[in-house]
């Protein structure tokens, strides 16, 4: 039973690592590219288009996808991290446009016309009052990536799918549930943390 | 007399529709110049080539004697007070904030950024200890009109512009409004270009009416001359009036 337990750390931790660096890597592509798109409406179509297919693809076979992609694929976390970074970007994207689309024109217009530079309006006005969408977002990607992350075990990117492959494999439930439970439970943290943060940062 | 804009053979086109055909129309200092006329008559389009937010497809608007395209767009704007009907106070700021905010962008010290927007507050009718640290949520539509024309006034422009700023309140707080706007621009002596399709409020407020219809200046006059012009659209316009004072409730 300490083997099991012993394990059961490491691979919650793996697990939050996986999930943690995906999501960072998601954050530093999705939100930039979702203030790019608010400025440029013709790119809209092809980007949003891009995170909506990644989504559609089932998540197994994702991982399955990369593993002959050179560079990116093989077996192994990086594989994982670029596959759950994919799943990623789509909420964080669309929430970030939503969230700035949907500042008040005529607050965008009173902000331009009292001179501030774009930079202004994006750092003082878009983005305090897109905050609570972005986080938004922000916390559908958590909570999905949290799932999806026990599937990385398929391809040897760790996690507590370690533990729900293995549990398959043997036919053995407590395996099973020894991935299930956790990961239900970070899923559930993060939600209420996350949760927390968007009535904290909602815009007065 | 010094004029403080001028537009020049201004045009505006977008596709094949002129929204503006060859405007020339000169804002003297200390005027309130009442831009009236129509929806789609090209109003709101000439009010937003004085600030910069639009600029003529040919001709040019000068500002203090230089064209709005020669201008640093930031600067020209900072210059400049703004009012629209939405206000577009920002929501996520005090009334002290959105007051203060040109101010803050020009870097004044945080102490005379407070006092400054104290001052406007009484100058529009609101106790500032009481309404500073409130957000706009927290007021009304006259209330948050108010602070909106003190934020225009915040870094002291010389030069505002009024988008049919009392458009969306109540007939009595209108009034009222009104009333304050026409000894505040005495106290103050700006210069103020001010767009409205209401009549009644062009003739009070004005000291010369700019009448626009299809994007044409159709009748340039001060209140006076104005009621007796014997142009058309003037005359729909007045016409307005009487059947307003008929009917209006």
């Amino acid at each position: 039973m300490s083997g099991l337990s012993g394990e059961l750390l490491d691979l919650t931790l793996e697990h939050l690592l996986l999930v943690l660096v995906s999501l960072a890597i998601a954050i530093a592509i999705a939100l930039p590219a979702g203030v790019l798109l608010t400025r440029r409406p013709g790119w809209r179509v092809w980007l949003l288009g891009f995170a909506n297919v990644m989504q559609t693809i089932p998540s197994l076979a994702l991982f399955g996808f990369l593993i002959p992609v050179p560079l990116i694929g093989g077996i192994g976390k990086r594989t994982a991290i670029v596959a759950l970074v994919l799943y990623a970007l789509l909420p964080i994207l669309r929430n970030t446009l939503a969230g700035i689309l949907g500042v008040d024109p005529a607050v965008r217009e009173s902000a331009v016309a009292m001179g501030m530079t774009g930079r202004q309006l994006l750092w003082r006005v878009e983005m305090p009052l897109a905050a609570r969408t972005i986080l938004a977002g922000v916390r559908i990607a958590t909570v999905t990536t949290i799932g999806t992350a026990t599937i990385a075990a398929a391809i040897g990117g760790g996690g507590l799918g370690v533990f729900i492959f293995r549990g398959i494999a043997s036919v053995d439930t407590k395996q099973i549930l020894a991935g299930a439970i956790p990961a239900a439970f970070m899923a559930l943290g993060a939600d209420a943390v996350l949760g927390w943060f968007e009535r904290k940062f909602s815009p007065a | 007399m010094n004029a403080l804009v001028e537009f020049r053979q201004v045009c505006y086109r977008i596709g094949a529709r002129d929204i503006l055909r060859d405007l020339t129309l000169e804002v003297e200092e200390g005027e309130t110049l009442v831009l009236l006329g129509r929806s789609g008559s090209g109003k709101t389009t000439a009010l937003r080539m004085v600030n910069g937010m639009l600029f003529p497809t040919s001709g040019e608007v000068r500002v203090e004697g230089r064209p709005t395209t020669a201008w640093d767009p930031v600067r020209l704007k900072r210059r400049i007070g703004y009012v629209i009907q939405e206000i577009g106070l920002f929501p996520h700021y005090t009334v002290e904030q959105n007051v203060g905010l040109v101010p803050r962008l020009e870097g004044w010290d945080p102490a005379r950024i407070r006092k400054r927007a104290g001052e406007l507050l009484t100058r529009v009718g609101l106790e500032p200890e009481q309404f500073l640290p409130r957000y706009p949520r927290q007021l009304s539509g006259g209330q948050r009109q108010r602070v909106g024309v003190a934020r225009a006034l915040a870094a002291d422009p010389p030069l505002l512009l009024f988008d049919e700023p009392f458009g969306a309140v109540d007939p009595v707080t209108r009034t009222e409004l009104q009333r304050q706007f026409r000894a505040l621009g005495r106290d103050l002596a700006k210069t103020s270009l001010f767009v409205t399709h209401d009549v009644r409020e062009a003739l009070m407020l004005a000291t010369r009416i700019a009448l626009l219809h299809d994007g044409r200046l159709e009748t340039l006059a001060a209140p006076g001359e104005f009621l007796r012009s014997g142009s058309g659209e003037a005359q729909a316009f007045l016409a307005g009036l009487d059947w307003r004072q008929e009917t209006a409730g």
